[in-house]
């Protein structure tokens, strides 16, 4: 007889670790132009090859290739680069501000600023999106005002989420951003609701949700999934897929062996996997799914790759993790680079335009500061009264919080 | 105000009915009413709560939903994000935790997270309680999950007519409420005798209801029955219970049908236990951490000096809702009647106690 077999239990490892190089032959590129661009109307089943490709339209040399090469208004890709370079300048001085003790706490988006910026680019004014926590080229790229945003990073009197929310944990309903939420995930059904509320009401807005790889292990993720596929709801399921939650690499929450894309199909939802470092493709499948979810055909599921260049927060410390130069390493390089070398290919930026925004931009980022630190910052103390923050739990307040709020004394 | 038929012709309904005529009248009077949830569509629901209700509004106003309880929720909010006002069923409330992470962090933190910018006002719909044998996956009494929670309603009515004027006021509530229903009393009050013949809401008076619209404030509470001897706190089955315990005992008990358990009617509870000095809290819910609790510690907070004995807590026991022995767990009439006797002899005891030393 036979003897059986032991049985062993399989931990997914990352191949990079601090001391060896990462392996990035997992992430199975294909060169730019190599996709099919199949008609709006498709069905997952007749796309699903795009679920394990990868779709890129830059190539190395900077240059638009393929059938996802789209005209593109070079308005737009310049403010696209715009809004780039001004959403790292102002990572770059808050993070310092956070170690200043201005802020109890930050996150950085360095390295994936082509997805949120590109998206915001391409959807239009009243669709929703439900963001996460590194989405702010969301609001950066609608010129929300920096002041704004740092008020609420600082928590001081002008803060409009009144200091109860973690610093950028922002909501702007007027530019489409739905207040974000700690708890992962949840953000992902509720943007399918918000959708086939729109449906519901005959409406033409759409949705947009925002997930990271690691919170695609939650249930909510898959529950969205059918739900947006059940109701055919108007919505962009968006996966940023930089390869980290914290510590865990992208195989534990699934990715090994397949897509994150690939979630999608046997949900029924077409689904797209593309380069996430790679603005001109960023905007072209965007404004694809948006064309799609418009047109009543239902939801798009899109795994962008990209890499978390930074920390996952100010609370971390990488190097215990991963190798020291994995950015650099990371194939698909930086969006910021890949755009201005573009812009620069077709004639419509240069060198010296690029250094010119950058101190244009530190300046209107240190001025922003100055501004709002003259409202106060976690560090100088808060003017606002905690009697404050009693209100908002119901619409009208209860007896019993007035009570809580008289024994305070405030 | 509670405008008591405001001049309306009322009908006979059964608390099925009920809840079934403030969604119709809710869809009728407001384009952004809509209802999902496990089989509520087509099929009308397992309890028939919405019954007709798809037939009369068509399938993007009244609809069926998968089988994840976190998705209905969770879709909810993002609905009232967009500004409707979904009612949504979880077919049991047994089943509600799987959306507890999309209550509890999600709806019940909205306004506050987002500074009003971004509201969740959703009635949560949900059979609750037992006395139909169902085990203790379909009996359930969850309630005190809810009002531990800041930021949530938590309603349970107890009769037809509250049932339709609470969840009328609560679809317009701007909060989230969870609207639990005593499926014991879905069609006629159920006093604990569980061998006697069911009687039916046609024959009690608050199955009369008004066809029309009207509310019942929410935090609003009911004196259910008067009385001088002590105050029961209670709600949903156990205010049927009480008063059949109420006359089997001879205890004249005033019988305060909370209908809002939190944020609660404090001056209705607190104006009859000072008048009382005597108190029973009573629910079918397990007694640790329960909902008692809270009631207990409330009114030793407001009622201390009031007090004549000490406050009896009457509850389920702390297990898991049996099947096969389901009445020796259901706080029924004698147990309460017990109580009852309890809170009323305690001075007494406690004089002669007096006595006794005195004359030793």
């Amino acid at each position: 007889m036979r003897q059986p077999t032991a049985l062993r239990l399989h931990v997914p490892e990352p191949s990079g670790r601090p001391g060896h190089a990462t392996d990035f032959s997992y992430l199975r590129l294909a060169p730019a132009g190599a996709a099919r661009k199949p008609p709006p109307d498709t069905s997952a089943t007749d796309a699903a090859d795009l679920a394990y490709s990868l779709i890129r339209v830059l190539d190395d040399e900077g240059r638009a290739q393929g059938p996802w090469a789209m005209q593109i208004d070079p308005a737009v890709l310049r403010k696209g680069l715009q809004a780039m370079i001004k959403t790292r300048i102002y990572d770059a001085r808050m993070l310092i501000a956070q170690r200043q003790k201005k802020m109890s706490f930050y996150m950085q988006s360095l390295g994936e600023e082509a997805i949120g910026t590109a998206q915001a680019l391409a959807l239009s004014k009243g669709d929703m999106c439900f963001p996460f926590y590194r989405q702010q080229s969301l609001l950066i790229a609608q010129d929300v005002p920096l002041f704004d945003m740092m008020c609420q990073l600082f928590s001081n009197d002008s803060d409009r989420l009144k200091g109860r929310q973690l610093p950028i944990m922002y909501s702007m309903r007027e530019y489409g951003f739905f207040s974000i939420s700690g708890n992962l995930a949840t953000q992902f059904v509720q943007a399918v609701g918000w959708a086939m509320a729109s449906a519901i009401m005959g409406d033409t807005k759409i949705a947009s949700a925002w997930i990271g790889d690691g919170a695609t292990a939650a249930a909510d993720f898959q529950t969205a999934l059918t739900f947006a596929h059940v109701y055919q709801a108007p919505v962009i399921l968006n996966v940023i897929n930089n390869q980290w939650a914290i510590s865990t690499f992208q195989a534990l929450a699934g990715g090994e062996g397949t897509t994150f894309a690939a979630r999608g199909l046997g949900t029924g939802i077409v689904s797209l996997r593309v380069d996430g470092n790679d603005f001109l493709a960023v905007y072209a499948v965007s404004k694809w799914a948006i064309e799609r979810a418009r047109g009543n055909l239902g939801p798009t599921l899109i795994e962008w790759v990209t890499y978390r260049a930074g920390p996952h927060s100010t609370s971390d410390d990488p190097s215990k993790y991963r190798p020291a130069d994995d950015w650099a390493r990371f194939p698909l390089g930086d969006p910021i680079n890949r755009l201005k070398q573009h812009l620069i290919a077709i004639g419509a930026w240069s060198e010296e335009e690029h250094q010119r925004t950058q101190k244009e931009y530190e300046a209107e980022v240190i001025a922003a500061q100055k501004k709002a630190e003259s409202h106060g910052t976690l560090a100088t103390g808060l003017s606002s009264s905690p009697a404050t923050m009693f209100e908002d739990v119901y619409k009208d307040m209860p007896w019993h919080l007035r009570r809580q709020r008289q024994k305070l004394g405030v | 105000m509670d405008d008591r038929n405001n001049g309306q012709k009322t009908v006979p309904m059964t608390m099925i009915q009920a809840l079934r005529s403030a969604m119709d009248i809710m869809l009728g009077r407001d384009e952004k009413v809509v209802i999902f949830g496990q089989d509520v569509g087509y099929f009308g629901g397992v309890f028939r709560c919405t019954e007709g209700l798809q037939a009369k509004y068509g399938k993007h106003r009244v609809f069926d939903a998968p089988i994840s309880e976190g998705g209905i929720v969770g879709a909810a909010v993002g609905m009232g994000a967009y500004g409707l006002r979904p009612v949504v069923e979880i077919q049991f409330a047994d089943y509600f935790y799987p959306a507890t992470d999309q209550i509890v962090s999600e709806a019940a933190r909205l306004r506050y997270r987002s500074a009003g910018e971004f509201i969740a006002p959703l009635t949560i719909r949900m059979p609750s309680g037992g006395g139909i044998y169902g085990g203790q996956t379909h009996s359930q009494s969850p309630e005190a999950l809810f009002t531990h929670v800041c930021g949530l309603r938590t309603v349970m009515p107890s009769n037809p007519y509250d049932a339709k004027g609470l969840l009328i006021a609560a679809i317009e509530c701007d909060d989230p409420v969870i609207f639990l229903e005593p499926k014991r009393l879905y069609n006629g009050p159920f006093d604990g005798h569980h061998d006697q013949p069911v009687v039916p809401w046609s024959k009690h008076a608050l199955g009369n209801v008004p066809e029309g619209y009207y509310t019942v404030p929410l935090e609003s509470a009911s004196i259910f029955r008067p009385g001088s001897d002590l105050t029961v706190l209670t709600y949903g089955t156990m205010v049927f219970v009480s008063e059949v315990a109420a006359k089997e005992s001879g205890v004249d008990a005033e019988i305060i049908d909370l209908r809002s358990l939190w944020p609660l009617d404090i001056d209705t509870i607190v104006a009859s236990v000072r008048k009382t000095g005597r108190c029973v809290v009573l629910h079918e819910a397990t007694q640790t951490s329960g909902f008692g609790a809270e009631l207990a510690a409330l009114i030793q907070e407001h009622c201390f000096y009031h007090l004549e004995a000490p406050i009896e807590r009457v509850a389920g026991w702390d297990i898991p809702y049996p099947h096969a022995h389901e009445w020796a767990y259901f706080p029924g009439p004698k147990r309460v009647a017990e109580a009852f006797r309890k809170v009323m002899d305690e001075t007494a005891d406690q004089g002669a106690g007096d006595a006794a030393r005195k004359r030793g």
